[in-house]
């Protein structure tokens, strides 16, 4: 946005702030100025409130000086150098205008503008483009070049020099030099015709971004930003689509689509990103009530003004037609659904709930929280449960995600989150990145490792399949320990096997951190051979001296930093694997530091969050748990209920419980569990076992599909609250337009909850956050207040820690100390076999989220249509399966068909897929094992076996037939 | 078309990789060896070299685009280029240049039909003392004059 209408914090400030604790005093026009060392002048001299003129600078990349429109003069020295190149030095005096300058600057400005077209009133960026400032900041008036060779008139007549022998214009009709505009990306246009050729999209690309899609092609004249080779498009190129080039274009070059539409946005609100675990911050800019686009908010702390192309681009579900404005009921999920009023919709539910509860008592209800919501949203759900249901049976889909991370690191440290912050990751030497696609999964984070990672820090990745990561560009060495898919465990204890035997671990540490005599117990059992790299070989499939190498790497190598996804947790294992990492982590002494630590890539915005706010059946909020008497106390005094101290059910144990006819009902916020959840079948039977299922959702999604009330759910851009990301920040969301539906979530569940006679009077969800942090110690201090005034906080946040707690366990662990864990590798019970001889694991793509209800209704289907399976030549070969060929994936739980995709990427023996789309239902084949700790379902592990086939499934007819009649909605009553 | 050149394929040229990799700064020494084998850089030989080199198709696009000596597609067999810089502009290099180019039947820069002849600008061969300049097959030519050029291609086309 123009910079004359931005606070002076959103000012560009032209170069990034260096990392320097010293600083330098010089003179700016007359004006002392005092910044860290390293510091360019024109960043000093904007420090200063003195705008110096430039065009191929901008603070999200390093200083460039190409464009010549930032020169200054300098005492003492001659010439005019480039402001954003040259560093300041104690006692500088800089002048940014003279005669000289002026001259300099318009002359360089009238060369710029005689390749460029005119037409400022109808382009894209009119308002909004910092050509058009600088014209107008040096005093452009006139531009004494006649026409001649140019790059934006599209016909040559009258534009060449004559007798230009260079020009390759037979006919003198088509002008060689013009590109058409290329609006192969769905979100942006690439205009070559505009372009000034100052690279700042080529450097995005490159120093955020970290994908190098982008080049400058040619020289001299004929240099043009190219994305990707002489035949590629934007879509074809390897452009992730992240926003980074077309937020550094200074003109209408690169241009979102929808500015293009609807015009420059007047004004904006800031908020956090609904997609995954990283929690972005963006700028939500509009026009009126309608939302132009969302661009990375620069002073973000998870993401320090970057983006991915889910946030920056993909909200356009939010005003998708298929969203469902008005409350449904329905007496039995064969009926169509009746339109209704808010009010008889409540009155529906309300009978029907208080029936249950009379005739099969209180425990046959229960909730299932959203972690797409807010944490208040989130609060409201869980007290619905407690202090309405009067039961525990609260659950949320960290059950079938982090659930394991929870468990395993409050056994071995104390605190079931993260220890480190995102910004960590700049100083990490050496990174093990097991079971998490971060480019695919938490893009973002993933341009921050790429960037250290190009700097020099080594990357181990142990993962079944070649990941992305591995390939970043300019990487200096990595690891890879392909692993047989389930054996987790196994390559995480050899790690550790080879630092115990080897004499790599970090005695002072453990002695100092750590439990010794437990420690001694740990280290008796990890020196056993059986734990060796050779021994566990044959089970893993991980060569053994690549593993020793990587393990010595890890342990040698400096600050080591542990990045983790659902590849560890959703494995009958997940909670020992999560230990087992907690372990190395203290082996090594990495923890407590910056760049070190244990960091789990959380997979939704507010799974955390949820996590925090009490979503599970055995923890009140602040995982506090409910046999606890004092903790009960504290509630019960609060909200005038007694609360049960027997934990409540999970999800799978509701399921169970619904087949069994013992559990009725259920409130289901912002989840999709039947398209989610393993074992789609059982879920099913679970779902048309309740009488009574209510929905609160944006969509009629997969589970709707059983359930008798549909509550519509407003987006994320039409609520108050919070979201607590990955690094424990808490993050503020605000309401950017009015809920379409006409009430936020926690309007909503508070009607609900009155409805049934509970007499909530929350009118603003900054109360629900007193009551949150009334009752929650590691909330303590947080209010709606402190985070208007810090941008966000990271809990712990109470008197101990009153700016919130970036790093973990920084001088002890919070239990105390350490605690080592003896990791006991047990095979999953699913084996493959002759019927099922390969495994299927499942995963992410970037394009596509979770289950896609969101993604699947934007653009982003460009890049990723269906789901596919990958499938590594030999097992294709062996199966005559061609490229693209329909196949059936089956296992013992059920089959389904999709397209295959022939790649190395993963081992023979080993398939893959993803879950974004509901005609695939991958979820159908996954099965109902699971980790023995937490019941997170055992996603990542299938035996399966393929077979080319003809078309859908036997299931998938079926229950496209029966999710065709279900979702029928009679027309509103007259 | 040139039928003296060969195909490329991608076995041929991940062999050419292999070859010069393990030198310092690699991408070069790979580039000539390309053009030396075809004449040009074919664009399927661009995702094969970001590979082996840790870099992206586009940082190799960029790279190979900025020096014209690096072909998107084989010259003629034999090239001609003429100084076009200012030395030689002020010793008549544009009428000389102009006549060779009628006098081979050319339009403009380019490739004869017959891909025997490619005549392209250059801008400084070095050689401003004996302006104007030309290279014939990478043999200077100091005091060109168009006729000299013709000649010494008519006789690098006929048969030995």
């Amino acid at each position: 946005m123009k910079d004359f209408i931005l606070p002076p914090k959103d000012w560009d400030m032209g170069t990034p702030l260096p990392k320097s604790d010293a600083t330098v005093t010089l003179k700016i026009d007359g004006f002392d100025v005092t910044v860290p060392e390293g510091t360019s002048v024109m960043r000093a001299a904007m420090e200063a409130g003195i705008k110096i003129p430039k065009l191929c600078a901008t603070d999200s990349v390093e200083a460039f000086g190409s464009c010549r429109l930032c020169l200054v003069e300098i005492e003492g020295r001659r010439g005019t150098p480039a402001s954003c190149t040259t560093p300041v030095t104690d006692g500088m005096a800089v002048t940014t205008q003279s005669d000289r300058l002026h001259k300099l600057r318009k002359g360089v400005m009238e060369l710029y503008i005689s390749d460029h077209p005119l037409d400022c009133l109808t382009c894209g960026a009119n308002g909004d483009c910092e050509l058009q400032d600088m014209a107008g900041m040096v005093g452009l008036r006139d531009v004494r070049y006649t026409k001649g060779d140019n790059h934006y008139a599209p016909t040559a007549a009258g534009s060449l020099s004559l007798n230009d022998i260079r020009a390759k214009v037979p006919d003198g009709s088509d002008n060689a030099r013009y590109i058409p505009k290329d609006d192969s990306n769905p979100y942006f246009t690439y205009d070559p015709s505009k372009c000034i050729v100052c690279s700042r999209c080529v450097r995005a690309c490159e120093e955020v971004q970290g994908t190098f899609a982008l080049t400058i092609e040619g020289r001299g004249f004929d240099s043009r930003v190219s994305f990707g080779g002489a035949s590629d498009s934007v879509l074809s190129s390897d452009c992730v689509s992240c926003g980074a080039c077309v937020q550094a274009c200074p003109t209408a070059t690169l241009q979102e689509k929808s500015v293009i539409e609807m015009g420059t946005p007047d004004r904006s609100v800031i908020t956090t990103c609904a997609y995954c675990g990283v929690g972005c911050s963006f700028k939500a800019e509009l026009n009126g009530d309608k939302l132009v686009r969302m661009t990375p908010y620069k002073h973000g702390k998870a993401n320090r003004g970057h983006s991915c192309v889910k946030g920056r681009f993909a909200y356009g579900y939010a005003s998708h037609p298929d969203r469902i404005l008005n409350p449904m009921i329905r007496d039995s999920i064969d009926e169509p659904w009746r339109e209704v009023t808010w009010q008889e919709a409540l009155e529906f539910t309300a009978t029907r709930l208080k029936g249950i509860r009379e005739t099969y008592g209180r425990k046959s209800l229960g909730v299932i929280t959203s972690s797409r919501c807010t944490n208040e949203e989130t609060y409201l759900v869980q007290k619905l449960t407690r202090a309405v249901f009067e039961n525990n049976n609260t659950d949320t889909c960290a059950r079938v995600c982090h659930s394991p991370t929870g468990y395993g690191l409050g056994q071995t440290f104390g605190t079931s989150a993260g220890t480190q912050d995102f910004d960590s990751v700049e100083d990490t030497d050496v990174v093990i990145v097991i079971g998490a696609n971060p480019t695919d999964g938490h893009p973002v984070f993933a341009s921050r490792l790429k960037k250290r990672l190009r700097e020099g820090a080594e990357l181990i990745v142990i993962d079944p399949r070649r990941i992305d990561l591995l390939a970043t560009p300019h990487m200096s060495g990595s690891h890879h320990l392909p692993l047989r898919p389930g054996t987790n465990v196994a390559v995480v204890s050899a790690l550790a096997h080879v630092i115990v035997t080897e004499g790599l671990a970090d005695e002072a540490f453990i002695r100092e951190r750590c439990d010794w005599d437990e420690f001694q117990h740990y280290a008796e059992f990890i020196r056993e051979d059986r734990h060796s790299p050779e021994a566990t070989e044959m089970l893993t499939g991980v060569p053994a001296q690549k593993l020793r190498e990587a393990a010595r790497a890890f342990a040698k190598g400096g600050n080591g930093a542990i990045y983790y996804g659902l590849g560890v947790t959703e494995h009958s294992q997940g909670s020992t694997t999560v230990m087992g990492i907690a372990n190395l982590a203290m082996l090594t002494g990495n923890i407590g530091r910056r760049g070190v630590g244990v960091n789990p890539l959380r997979g939704q915005n507010n799974v955390q969050g949820s996590c925090d706010m009490g979503s599970f059946p055995h923890e009140l909020p602040g995982y506090r748990h409910v046999k606890n008497p004092e903790v009960r106390a504290i509630y019960e005094d609060l909200w005038k209920v007694k609360i049960d101290p027997e934990p409540g059910l999970r999800i799978p144990n509701m399921l169970d419980a619904a087949v069994e006819g013992t559990f009725k009902g259920l409130y289901v916020q912002g989840e999709d569990i039947l398209q989610s959840d393993p074992d789609t079948k059982h879920v099913a039977a679970g779902l048309a076992a309740m009488e009574c299922v209510i929905v609160h959702d944006l969509f009629l999604n997969e589970t709707a599909n059983y359930a008798h009330v549909f509550l519509p759910g407003s987006s994320f851009l039409e609520k108050e609250g919070t979201f607590t990301n990955a690094e424990r920040r808490i993050n503020r969301v605000r309401e950017v337009m009015k809920p379409m539906n006409g009430y936020a979530d926690w309007e909503v569940t508070q009607l609900l909850a009155n409805a049934m006679g509970a007499g909530w009077h929350y009118t603003h969800p900054a109360q629900i956050m007193e009551e949150i942090a009334a009752t929650t110690p590691a909330f303590a201090n947080v209010t709606y207040d402190m985070l208007e005034e810090k941008g966000s906080v990271q809990w712990p946040c109470n008197d101990d820690a009153p700016e919130g707690t970036p790093l973990m366990h920084v001088d002890g662990f919070v239990r105390g100390q350490g605690r080592f864990i003896v990791t006991e590798y047990v095979a999953t019970d699913e084996k493959t076999g002759p019927r099922f001889p390969l495994l299927l694991t499942t995963g992410r793509i970037l394009s596509q989220y979770n289950v896609g209800a969101q993604t699947r209704r934007t653009e982003n289907s460009v890049w990723h249509g269906e789901d596919l399976l990958e499938i590594h030549p030999h097992d294709a070969e062996n199966r005559g399966i061609q490229e693209g060929a329909w196949i059936r994936l089956a296992s013992r739980s059920g089959e389904t068909t999709l397209r295959a995709t022939i790649t190395d990427r993963v081992s023979p023996g080993v398939v893959y897929t993803t879950f974004h789309h509901p005609d695939t239902q991958a979820n159908v084949v996954t099965t109902d094992y699971s980790d023995w700790a937490t019941n997170c379902p055992e996603y990542k592990v299938t035996a399966v076996q393929v077979a080319p086939s003809n078309g859908p499934s036997e299931w998938q007819e079926d229950y496209n037939a029966q999710a065709a009649q279900s979702r029928r909605i009679l027309p509103a009553a007259e | 078309m040139r039928q003296d050149l060969a195909t490329p394929d991608s076995e041929t040229i991940r062999a050419i990789i292999a070859a010069e990799r393990h030198r310092e700064g690699p991408l070069l020494p790979i580039l000539h060896a390309l053009q030396a084998e075809y004449d040009h850089i074919p664009e399927s030989a661009l995702p094969l070299i970001a590979e082996a080199l840790a870099l992206t198709r586009a940082e190799v696009h960029g790279v190979v685009t900025f020096y014209h000596d690096f072909r998107e597609a084989p010259a003629g067999r034999h090239v001609v280029k003429v100084c076009r810089a200012e030395a030689c502009q002020s010793m008549g290099a544009n009428d000389m240049a102009a006549r060779l180019l009628d006098l081979l039947g050319l339009d403009g820069y380019g490739t004869l039909p017959d891909g025997s002849v490619t005549v392209e600008p250059v801008y400084c061969l070095g050689l401003c003392a004996c302006a104007p300049a030309a290279m014939v097959d990478g043999t200077l030519l100091g005091r060109a004059d168009s006729p000299a050029i013709a000649a010494k291609l008519a006789k690098a086309e006929a048969p030995a």
